[in-house]
């Protein structure tokens, strides 16, 4: 089965299965929850995932995103709660049962057996015929361009090679689903950003699920369909990742997906589609294009990202939405620049502006005094 | 390693020389044409050539062998038991007491030993007839008790440094917990393994104390036959064969770190 020599399919794009209320999911975790000793690894957590996505798990060490991962593939029972997969519940599925297949973090090869023999371990396992067994070994190897490797064994191989022998091991059993654990995690930038498309390419091709778990955002934003982040083992939001970025729905997310500026502030106007906040960092009053339904006088943090910002040397015509402040640092990057400006309050924001222009004169540098606006709709409140 | 000072020269070839020069002395004198030990004769291998006519060592060495064989056998089967329980089962009561079962014999003396295995077997044979005698049974038995200690902690700490997940995937790719033993936890343990029982074949070559303790009439393994003939005055045959003994001893230690080292360099984490 040579995938990559499948014609491209003209399909109509319609809705994502996970936008359409009918749709059944493909993998449901229902009210998981899973303890050690006195510690709660993963929080009641209830999560479905559909057909084709490519599902990324995102959170920092400790957030059970791992276990979740080690519970889907049967490693790890859950103290309650059930999952199901393809609508059968996989409670009491052993892990050399479950139609689902694991790309480990460390890639987990057999040291003693070879690249080829690493691969057909599954297929053996199945009990195919060993015509068929090579085939479909030699068919997956040249998909991960290791044919000509396949005599090696693991410890020969550099450390992109063995991720893609760990990944054509994990394939070559066709599984419903398939789980990876922070993927790309040991490689070197630029194989990382190679592997990401590699894997959207061969995720979109072979039809499979994936679910993967990743401590980095960067790398959940391009890969992933939807994205779920967790801490202290809960989910705190589920979306897809323009979603997680421009509209985080708590603190935590919007501080651990990109950067981003907070400014604390109390509700002084709250309309059905507009509301005023009073922030003593800005001086003036931030308004937002929403309501925010909330009591009066409550508490709020407005998160702004960083590239929101207009900055300019004149003051702007209304006051609403704007604050002034000194640069007190530059960042050149290239493609863009990031400026840190200081505002009455001490508060420093982060801004960055794309370098449109090759060598501008005007580039705002050090102990400049400066403007900076946003629109009522790119700020986001947070309650919580 | 450069520059190394001469006063650490000088204590590495004081620590050789220590260790080494009785050893080659033997090895020289081995080869002495001379039936006086002490004095030099001229080269000659005479005194291997009866060595190996004379049928009481001859027996011995056999004796020796087949023990040596047989308990570093039981041992690696035991060893490795022990080393799974000891690595693999989370608390249990009395680990702890287990582990330090598992390890005693490493560190107790082995008069103390032999005394209390002969006691036993005494014991045993009263109560159960069994084993009747003291003899090759007995000497095993006693021998695969100390040498287990050697390969439990050899395959423990082998089982502690293997990356757990490799397990895991061969589950994860359909591998039942019977097929995942033998084709992947017994292939990487194996050297270790190995090394092991190469280590339990040679104590089980060395030892003297414990097999005097619970050996019988007409079952003297060759270190004991070694003894009583020295006690009666050394003979350059003795040179001889204490001269093969080292050399098989050497043979299978260095095969044993070989095999480790191998291990650690294809396998480690």
């Amino acid at each position: 089965m040579s995938v990559s020599s499948v014609a491209p399919q003209i399909v109509p794009k319609a809705a994502p299965t996970w936008r359409q209320s009918t749709s059944e999911p493909f993998v449901r975790i229902e009210q998981i929850n899973k303890q050690f000793g006195d510690f709660t690894a993963v929080n009641n957590v209830s999560l479905d995932i559909y057909k084709n996505e490519l599902f990324c798990l995102l959170g920092g060490s400790g957030s059970g995103k791992s276990t979740l991962l080690r519970m889907l593939a049967g490693f790890e029972k859950p103290t309650s709660g059930r999952i199901l997969i393809d609508g059968v519940d996989m409670s009491n599925t052993p892990p050399w049962e479950r139609p689902v297949n694991m790309m480990f973090q460390s890639y987990a090869l057999f040291p003693h057996l070879s690249v080829a023999a690493n691969v057909a371990f599954g297929l053996k396992r199945e009990g195919l015929p060993s015509g068929e067994v090579q085939k479909r070994v030699a068919d997956i190897l040249d998909m991960v361009q290791l044919g000509h490797l396949a005599k090696r064994k693991p410890h020969m191989l550099s450390g992109g090679q063995r991720q893609r022998v760990a990944l054509a091991r994990s394939l070559v059993k066709r599984p419903k689903l398939l789980l990876l654990d922070e993927p790309l995690g040991a490689l070197d930038k630029k194989l990382r950003e190679e592997t990401q498309f590699e894997l959207m390419r061969l995720q979109e091709e072979l039809g499979i699920t994936f679910v993967v778990v990743t401590h980095d955002q960067e790398e959940a934003m391009t890969l992933a369909t939807r994205i779920g982040v967790m801490n202290n083992g809960v989910i705190v939001q589920t979306a897809e990742p323009h979603e997680v970025y421009e509209y985080p729905n708590n603190r935590f997310v919007a501080e651990f997906i990109g950067n981003v500026n907070l400014f604390e502030g109390t509700v002084v106007g709250d309309e059905r589609d507009s509301a005023s906040i009073h922030c003593a960092d800005t001086e003036n009053l931030i308004h937002v294009d929403h309501g925010i339904s909330c009591a009066p006088n409550q508490q709020v943090s407005v998160a702004i990202r960083p590239e929101k910002f207009r900055i300019t040397r004149e003051a702007p015509a209304s006051l609403v939405n704007t604050t002034q402040g000194i640069v007190t640092e530059v960042a050149y990057m290239g493609s863009q620049s990031i400026y840190k400006v200081r505002l009455p309050s001490g508060k420093e924001v982060r801004i960055t502006q794309p370098n449109v222009q090759r060598d501008a004169d005007d580039r705002f540098t050090w102990d400049d005094h400066v403007y900076l606006a946003w629109d009522a709709d790119s700020s986001v409140v947070l309650t919580s | 390693m450069k520059g190394n000072s001469w006063a650490l020269k000088l204590s590495a070839g004081f620590g050789f020389l220590f260790l080494y020069a009785p050893i080659i002395a033997l090895i020289v004198y081995s080869f002495n044409e001379s039936k006086l030990v002490t004095v030099w004769g001229g080269w000659s291998i005479k005194w291997y050539v009866e060595l190996f006519q004379n049928e009481q060592i001859m027996n011995a060495a056999w004796v020796s062998l087949k023990i040596a064989f047989i308990s570093a056998t039981l041992a690696a089967v035991l060893g490795t038991l022990a080393g799974f329980v000891l690595s693999r089962m989370g608390k249990f009561t009395g680990k702890t007491i287990m582990a330090g079962w598992v390890t005693a014999p490493l560190v107790m003396p082995e008069v103390i030993t032999g005394l209390s295995l002969l006691l036993l077997f005494v014991a045993m044979e009263s109560m159960f007839g069994w084993p009747a005698g003291r003899g090759t049974t007995t000497i095993v038995i006693a021998h695969t008790t100390f040498c287990l200690a050697y390969v439990a902690v050899v395959v423990q700490s082998r089982l502690a440094s293997m990356d757990d997940t490799l397990e895991e995937a061969a589950m994860d790719l359909g591998a039942k917990p019977v097929s995942l033993f033998f084709l992947v936890t017994l292939p990487l343990i194996a050297p270790a393994i190995l090394s092991g029982w190469l280590l339990s074949f040679t104590l089980s070559l060395d030892d003297l104390v414990i097999a005097s303790f619970v050996s019988g009439p007409g079952n003297s393994t060759l270190p004991m036959v070694i003894f009583s003939k020295v006690r009666l005055g050394v003979t350059p045959e003795i040179n001889a064969l204490a001269t093969l003994m080292i050399l098989a001893v050497s043979i299978a230690v260095i095969a044993a770190i070989v095999i480790m080292r191998r291990q650690n360099r294809f396998q480690g984490p």
